[in-house]
């Protein structure tokens, strides 16, 4: 692994994996990743397609369980643990979905008023006025009572976001939050991200294969690659890396390995 | 060859390993959650669903599924001049047998169809993982409520379906070839007891409760993709169809020799 170490001995460790392997038949997909996340900080994981971020981020909630490893959460085993002793540490979580993963039964209040109503033991009012809030945070205050199938691409991520901050969590997680956006659109997310951090507090880790967004909400960037951290430090870091596989990714240039595919098959005919 | 056929063999043990665990952790929630009122709400709308909406298809079956056997009979019975006693035939017909298993069948084609690709969708857009990690087990959330309203409402359905089956062979037997209707009647009475149309309705609770976990667990653990669904919903109707067709014959065994046991033999004959 390459980079610059970024802990910050001040900053307490909210959420640590060691030693985290997974495989899904024959495919290795995380293998022996080990990395610390500080209380309010934003950890970008960076990567190409396919190289394990969103598997990464599901084993910090625990959606999926390691085949060897650990996670732990303020200092306590819980990947162990059974769904039902889950449910305490996930009110403290908030994730957002690639595609939002609002339920298209209800409507855009009845989302965001799920966890409350699950969770907490508020009033119809309280919710209410909760769901407003949490929707004048990002910006769609007036569309409690639309379908999610009325919303376009931006605005269910935001809404998801609204859902997600419900239980006012300590730490929120972004699958590709800003993948299929315009950049308008996306930008609109990356301050949200950023206004989050900035409001609530939160520890926030975001995978993203989107570089201006990361470099724009990153207080640390860590690079996956087939499975493993290969880079680990601060944006400028990255933005000044020699490292070839870091600069080739930031840059978005294709090796030739990458171009062979597409290159016309060799004539072997004596024509 | 023998490597393939040996992992073939072992994902398939592992499934079925696996829908058992599935089965049980929601007969688990249908018990504990039977006791809290704010579940009761989840249950309404499946109710309604597998219910209400289900009605007119269920009727219309058990219609034509008597009006066949009446058919398919009435000359026979009339060659040998039992045509009076078409009312037992068809009565005991239905209510033992085609009510039941084709009122399962209907609702694995209907409402089992739906369960899977609801649960599916759900799967594959990451809805299911969105419940998780809120902290709401799916099973008791969306599983539970669906597969305790099919489990409850196919011996209703039945019932209807024994109803229009009966109104069916009437009309094919006495409207249409001209049996008299108190013979017919009085055959109906003699030949179908009680019995005969609980150990039909009793089959019910258990085509339901099959076809809803069959159908539930398909959706929830479905591969990604349109592709996905549409197989996870060919699987979860065939394996459903072939459950009620096992547990009707099981079930036949089973409550025939009880029957046999307790009352005796009955001669239909």
């Amino acid at each position: 692994m390459v980079g610059v170490n970024t802990n910050n001995s001040n900053n307490q460790s909210i959420i640590e994996l060691r030693d985290v392997s997974k495989r899904f038949d024959a495919l290795q997909v995380l293998d022996r990743v080990c990395f610390k996340l500080e209380r309010s900080r934003t950890t970008v994981v960076i990567g190409e397609s396919g190289t394990g971020k969103s598997v990464l981020l599901k084993h910090i909630v625990v959606l999926l369980r390691p085949d060897e490893g650990t996670v732990y959460f303020h200092g306590n085993r819980i990947d162990n643990l059974s769904e039902r002793k889950l449910v305490e540490h996930r009110k403290r979580f908030g994730v957002l979905f690639q595609m939002g993963a609002l339920f298209d039964s209800m409507t855009v209040a009845q989302n965001i008023a799920f966890p409350l109503v699950e969770h907490t033991q508020s009033s119809a009012a309280e919710i209410a006025e909760t769901v407003a809030q949490k929707l004048r945070m990002v910006g769609l205050d007036g569309l409690q009572d639309r379908r999610p199938g009325e919303l376009s691409g931006g605005q269910k991520k935001r809404v998801a976001l609204a859902r997600a901050i419900a239980l006012n969590p300590e730490v929120v997680l972004y699958d590709e939050p800003t993948t299929g956006l315009d950049p308008v659109r996306a930008d609109v997310i990356n301050e949200l991200i950023l206004k989050m951090a900035r409001e609530l507090q939160v520890t926030s880790v975001v995978v993203t294969h989107d570089m201006t967004s990361a470099f724009k909400v990153a207080d640390r960037i860590i690079m996956l690659h087939q499975g493993n951290i290969i880079a680990d430090g601060t944006p400028d870091w990255f933005k000044t890396s020699t490292d070839h596989r870091v600069r080739r990714f930031v840059d978005g240039k294709a090796d030739p390995s990458d171009l062979q595919a597409l290159q016309p098959q060799s004539n072997n005919s004596s024509d | 060859m023998i490597p393939r056929l040996g992992a073939s063999i072992r994902q398939r043990v592992v499934g079925f390993g696996a829908f058992w665990v599935f089965s049980f952790k929601t007969v688990g929630w249908i018990i504990r959650g039977s006791f809290r009122r704010e579940n009761w709400r989840l249950l309404l709308p499946q109710l309604y669903e597998v219910g209400y909406r289900s009605l007119p298809v269920v009727l219309i079956t058990g219609a034509f599924v008597g009006m066949v056997i009446a058919v398919q009979a009435i000359e026979q019975f009339r060659a040998v001049g039992l045509e009076s006693r078409m009312g037992a035939v068809v009565n005991l017909s239905v209510v033992r047998e085609l009510g039941p298993v084709l009122t399962g069948i209907m609702l694995a084609g209907r409402i089992g169809g739906a369960l899977t690709a609801e649960l599916g969708t759900m799967n594959v857009t990451e809805q299911i993982d969105a419940l998780r990690s809120m902290g709401v087990d799916p099973i008791r959330y969306l599983v539970a409520p669906r597969v305790l309203a099919c489990f409850l409402l196919a011996p209703f359905l039945t019932l209807y379906a024994d109803l229009t089956g009966s109104l069916g062979g009437w009309f094919v037997s006495v409207v249409q070839s001209g049996v008299d209707s108190g013979p017919y009647w009085d055959y109906t009475q003699q030949a179908v007891d009680t019995f005969d149309l609980l150990s039909g309705v009793f089959k019910a609770f258990f085509f339901g409760g099959a076809l809803g976990l069959i159908s539930c667990y398909r959706g929830f653990y479905c591969r990604p993709g349109a592709e996905g669904v549409g197989k996870a919903c060919t699987v979860a109707f065939v394996s459903s169809f072939l459950a009620i067709l096992v547990l009707d014959f099981l079930l036949a065994v089973l409550l025939q020799e009880f029957s046999v046991r307790v009352w005796g033999f009955k001669s239909l004959l």
